[in-house]
């Protein structure tokens, strides 16, 4: 009850210093006020919604879905670059795997060449070998041969000159060569 | 005059107008109504007026706003909802940037008036009905009758459902008028007390220092309570239209 009191008194001092409204009344309750505040707020929330609306919202809707089209266009770029560095990555490997093929081909037919023309040279090595082993053997046989004949010569030839030298009587190289062959057999 | 915690709800006649004996006077509330309009207005028109694919800080805060408000509406009311997307973001940039303005000193609070907070609340409130008829027709009374109720109480379910669907817009407007206007007095008184305690010397001075670590705490909580009263008024109208969509979801 003071305190009422009080903020009549207050309120009704300051209204007189403004030269205002309303008597002694708690200012939001009073009524005189009303058709004034109903009026401005119709007048400037009308407007606040019209431009809210009309401008705003669909500048923001138009921002946001522009943004929103141009990530999910970028989104789907580089979604088709990824699979396009893919393939070219699976081209790359195939191409890659491809000549370690070929190049392990090649190496092979080399080694198998080289090995074929070694195994042949060495075969013709050994035939040209084996054909003058040959040769010398017999040429040795021939030689052994020709030097055990000539031994007989020789023996009849050395016991003609011991015989001669011990008898002193000559004998006919017939007789010594029929000789020295008996006794050798 | 100075320390009366009532004296900024006066409302003051800068141009005196009258129509048919009606007193619509150009008033400081008028004042702030345009200048909520016209700061909000142009801000935003201003922030978004290059259209940046990427944004600047001031269109970024646009698209946030824009994007809480969305955000709020779909979650409460679908996207069936979002046809009252403008007027849901009108309302709550309207009273979040009123209530914002009232927080610099010397400046009028548009939403500490009942008759402005109701008359938003009757446009909600209206909405909703026309809405619920117009789309429901009779079916729009589901409302009142939820499901799974046995048939025996029904009659009391659906009278306390009514009276609730009724009290509404009360509740609705009184939550934000009520917490402003208190919020600004207790302000003012505790402000008013470090004024009137340091006029008794230097243990008065010494004593103001609590109200005076008051008001600060206090200035910040009005902050706080300025955004959150916008926030649940916005809250609580998504649900209410949500309510005239679709009448029979709870």
């Amino acid at each position: 009850m003071i305190i009422d009191q009080a903020w009549a008194a207050s309120s009704e001092a300051s209204q007189s210093a403004e030269g205002a409204r309303g008597g002694g009344t708690f200012p939001p309750f009073d009524p005189s006020t009303f058709a004034s505040q109903l009026l401005w707020l119709v007048i400037t929330f009308g407007i606040f919604y019209f431009i809210m609306s009309r401008v705003i919202i669909p500048r923001i809707a138009g921002i946001l879905e522009t943004r929103r089209d141009r990530i999910s266009r970028d989104l789907d770029e580089s979604r088709r670059l990824k699979e396009e560095s893919d393939a070219a990555h699976a081209a790359y490997e195939h191409e890659l795997a491809e000549a370690k093929r070929k190049a392990h081909t090649i190496g092979q037919e080399a080694t198998d060449r080289a090995k074929q023309e070694a195994a042949a040279e060495r075969e013709k090595v050994e035939a040209g070998l084996s054909d003058k082993l040959k040769d010398a053997e017999s040429r040795i046989t021939k030689i052994k041969q020709k030097a055990l004949g000539e031994v007989d010569d020789i023996a009849a030839e050395v016991t003609g000159a011991i015989v001669s030298e011990l008898i002193g009587g000559k004998l006919t190289k017939a007789e010594l060569t029929k000789t020295v062959s008996a006794i050798t057999k | 005059m100075a320390s009366d915690p009532i004296h900024q709800f006066q409302l003051k006649k800068h141009i005196p107008l009258e129509i048919g004996g009606m007193d619509i006077s150009f008033t400081n509330s008028s004042l702030f109504m345009v200048a909520t309009v016209v700061c909000t207005s142009g801000f935003l028109i201003w922030a978004t007026s290059g259209r940046g694919m990427v944004p600047t800080r001031a269109q970024s805060f646009a698209e946030i706003l824009y994007e809480f408000v969305a955000g709020m509406l779909r979650d409460a009311a679908g996207s069936e909802g979002m046809k009252f997307f403008p007027m849901v973001f009108s309302l709550f940039l309207f009273i979040l940037v009123a209530n914002m303005f009232g927080m610099f000193p010397y400046f009028f609070t548009v939403t500490s008036h009942i008759i402005i907070t109701v008359a938003l609340s009757m446009l909600v409130f209206l909405t909703v009905l026309g809405v619920g008829f117009f789309k429901h027709g009779l079916g729009f009374l589901k409302l009142f009758v939820p499901s799974g109720v046995p048939i025996a109480i029904m009659p009391l379910v659906v009278a306390i459902e009514i009276i609730s669907f009724l009290a509404r817009p009360i509740s609705h407007s009184v939550r934000l008028f009520a917490n402003m206007l208190a919020g600004h007095i207790t302000l003012k008184v505790f402000a008013g007390f470090v004024v009137s305690l340091s006029s008794f010397g230097v243990l008065g001075i010494a004593g103001s220092i609590l109200p005076m670590l008051m008001t600060i705490g206090l200035t910040a909580l009005e902050f706080l309570v300025a955004f959150l009263q916008a926030y649940v008024f916005t809250m609580l109208t998504c649900m209410y239209l949500n309510d005239a969509l679709h009448p029979g979801g709870h």
